[in-house]
């Protein structure tokens, strides 16, 4: 049922293509066992087809085509479990930066000329607003220290997007890594991609350092993590749907007491309920990042049903995915238990369906 | 000002100036008009409101307006919805004959047809109900035995439905028979339409649990049916009926919460359990579940948003209206489950012998059906899983 545009249509077709062939399944398989967790080619020639700059203005050398546009991509690369800096870098990071005016970098973005990585979470659970991290003024920039935890891509990044305290309130700080005082621990992560605990150790900032300050960092961050989980639903709307394809598949081949799999009724209501949940959850992400480009009031809420909602869904996905398969779906030769680990990551980034469902309950008065 | 924004302004003031305050309030079951021969109008307001919309049109809008409809495009009919409801305005009349019969007419009946039976229907003068299933063809519909022989200028129908929708107070059926009875059970179905007053025609109201009566068993014993009253031709009553189901599920999936009951779930949480000291719901487990459903509400509204716009667009659904179906009442019933649990004790009050059809119980207890009336949840996996993925 879903309403595509020719335009729309034509995004999707090509970021089909270009994945299946430059960045499938296989390929996150191959960085995993060889130990790599960034694939640079890769990086550049998606800035070659315009990704990196779809939420960057046409001045700043972006091609501005909105979240709706970023999302159809993105449900792609969740169908190939891309490993890309795409999220941190041409979306959030991208976001981030033309809420702050910051051309420079945001020209560097679009080009495909570094990696920006957005470092909010403190604790192990998403709460972007528990912020320990502290900014002191000082002569004209400011003295960094804190920590950050789990800042995905914030292995080798060229920057990361920092949010800390101040006497005046939220700080949105865009920090050079290479400064004195940036430790980077990279960790290994359970869907094979690259994360890092960052820590700040009196780290001179020099002003220009500073994106956005107060109400208008708060702003851009809302709109930061609005965008971000919008087009992390769609990464995982795109791991549900191929699970699932997957999954009807092998029930359509596989045979046990004579019959195929498919011929069972107690499977054939299961998948068709996954049918039913990916269906819905599809609509609310696409609500949410329609919202976000029509700049409605929705947007917020949306964008937290979506989150929760897609995060839900995949879960189910990759569950049903997984026992429907029987014992080839344990085997690391399949590829479900690939998308598993991505779907447990991804759900869990940004916030989950609790952590969703407390700020509705809140808007609702509950 | 586009042709759209100019048909806006127009049907805004039109309502304005018409629209009875009376008909501005939020409604309950008991406030439906379903119009109809015998209908006893609940207020002055409810006639004239009636009346008035149908004049325009307007109880079907987008019926050609030789059927009594106003022609309206699909964006003419969202913006009429949009300013009726607007303004809270109640529909002006619900029916079968609007939901169901109508879109089935339009599609298969023949011209002499819809010039007769349509525009009844748009001004409510004719209430119809639906004759399908029967005792031994539930979810297995088609095994269907009611009998319909052809007797030249009449058919002859003999048998017995079920769950027929307030079958006591129709005027008219619309009724699946079996006319072929050696063909395969799908091909052997014809679609008839008759006078609920004929000789031979009983109804008996069925009580359910939540002590409404909205259905009721209907008998046949020899009921003569004029030869020009069968839509389609005969044996093809099951592609009709199909037609009409999917229609009926879009129906029920889309049905806004107005018809599943008023009580918004977070206002009777808050109201029976109130807030802890940081305003919290005092019960954290079932705020935990309020969220959950919450989240799948919200998601539910965007894909029954994308379900008008497919429409709009001059798509069907087909087999996707069984995802709505499945959906949509699967939720309100567990929409009317967490409200007896917020209410607690209190919403077990209750008086079978009296009860109103909007107390939370009987929302409650009518619920349960939801997910087995047109189509159980079953029946709509099935369909899914044949019809989309192929499973079989």
């Amino acid at each position: 049922m879903r309403l595509l545009n020719e335009e729309q249509t034509m995004i999707r077709d090509m970021a089909a293509g270009f994945l299946e062939e430059n960045a499938p399944v296989t390929a996150l398989r191959t960085m995993r066992d060889q130990g790599q967790d960034y694939d640079e080619k890769l990086h550049k020639d998606m800035a070659e087809m315009g990704w990196f700059g779809m939420l960057v203005d046409e001045d700043a050398g972006g091609v501005d085509m909105g979240a709706e546009a970023a999302g159809l991509v993105a449900e792609e690369m969740g169908r190939r479990l891309t490993a890309s800096s795409y999220l941190s870098t041409a979306v959030m990071g991208a976001t981030a930066l033309r809420g702050t005016n910051e051309a420079v970098w945001a020209a560097k973005v679009a080009a495909g000329d570094g990696v920006i990585a957005m470092a909010i979470d403190e604790r192990v659970k998403h709460r972007p607003n528990a912020i320990e991290t502290r900014a002191e003024k000082s002569g004209n920039g400011f003295v960094l220290n804190g920590a950050k935890r789990f800042v995905v891509d914030g292995a080798g990044a060229d920057r990361v997007i920092v949010t800390a305290m101040t006497d005046d309130g939220l700080g949105l700080f865009l920090v050079d890594c290479a400064l004195a005082g940036v430790n980077a621990r990279s960790l290994k992560t359970v869907d094979s991609r690259n994360a890092a605990d960052l820590t700040f150790e009196n780290v001179q900032l020099d002003g220009a350092a500073l994106l956005a300050l107060g109400a208008p960092a708060q702003d851009v961050l809302d709109r930061v993590l609005r965008v971000g989980r919008s087009v992390a639903s769609a990464e995982l709307v795109g791991v549900s749907k191929e699970v699932a394809d997957r999954t009807v598949s092998y029930l359509k081949d596989r045979k046990q007491f004579g019959l195929t799999l498919s011929s069972f009724q107690a499977l054939q209501h299961r998948a068709a309920d996954l049918y039913t949940q990916i269906q819905t959850t599809e609509a609310a992400v696409a609500a949410a990042l329609k919202a976000i480009d029509d700049g409605s009031e929705d947007a917020e809420v949306l964008s937290r049903v979506a989150k929760a909602k897609a995060g839900k869904t995949a879960s189910l996905a990759v569950r049903e995915a997984l026992q429907m398969h029987g014992g080839i779906g344990m085997t690391d030769e399949l590829d479900i238990g690939l998308f598993m680990k991505k779907a447990r990551a991804c759900a869990e980034y940004l916030g989950d369906g609790e952590c969703h469902g407390e700020w509705i309950l809140q808007q609702r008065g509950l | 000002m586009t042709d759209l924004q100019e048909f806006r302004a127009a049907t805004r003031a039109w309502l304005e100036e018409n629209c009875p305050d009376e008909m501005r309030q939020p409604m309950s079951e008991v406030d439906v008009c379903w119009g109809g021969r015998n209908w006893e109008f609940k207020s002055d307001a409810q006639k004239i409101w009636l009346e008035r919309m149908a004049g325009r049109g307007w109880t079907v809008p987008t019926w050609p307006t030789e059927c009594g409809g106003a022609g309206l495009s699909g964006d003419e009919d969202r913006i009429l919805k949009e300013e009726m409801a607007r303004i809270n305005a109640r529909p002006p009349l619900q029916s079968f004959g609007i939901w169901m019969l109508g879109p089935a007419l339009l599609a298969f009946g023949t011209d002499a047809q819809k010039q007769h039976f349509l525009p009844q229907i748009a001004r409510g003068e004719v209430r119809w109900c639906q004759g399908y299933s029967e005792p031994g063809a539930g979810s297995d519909l088609a095994s269907l035995q009611t009998k319909g022989v052809d007797c030249g200028d009449h058919f002859e129908v003999s048998g017995q439905k079920i769950w027929t929708s307030y079958a006591d107070q129709a005027d008219w059926i619309f009724c699946l028979v079996r006319t072929e009875p050696e063909a395969s059970k799908h091909k052997g179905i014809s679609f008839l339409l008759f006078d609920m007053n004929s000789p031979g025609v009983t109804t008996k109201p069925i009580q359910l649990i939540s002590g409404a009566s909205p259905f009721c068993e209907t008998f046949f014993d020899a009921v003569k049916v004029p030869a020009d009253q069968i839509v389609g031709d005969r044996g093809y009553g099951w592609t009709i009926a199909k037609y009409l189901l999917t229609h009926e599920r879009e129906m029920i999936g889309a049905t806004d919460s107005a018809l599943f009951g008023s009580d918004d779930l977070v206002e009777v949480a808050r109201d029976a359990l109130g807030l802890d000291d940081q305003g919290r719901l005092d019960d954290p487990i079932l705020r935990g579940r309020i969220a959950d459903f919450l989240i799948d509400e919200i998601a539910f509204d965007a894909e029954l948003a994308r379900a008008k716009a497919w429409i709009r667009a001059g798509k069907q659904l087909g087999a996707e209206s069984a995802t709505l179906k499945y959906t949509g009442t699967e939720l309100n019933k567990r929409r009317q489950e967490l409200i007896m649990a917020a209410g607690g004790l209190a919403a077990l009050e209750w008086d079978f012998a009296d009860a109103a059809g909007d107390e939370k119980a009987s929302l409650w207890l009518r619920s349960k059906g939801n997910s087995i009336e047109g189509g159980t949840s079953e029946v709509m996996l099935s369909i899914l899983s044949k019809a989309v993925l192929e499973l079989g």
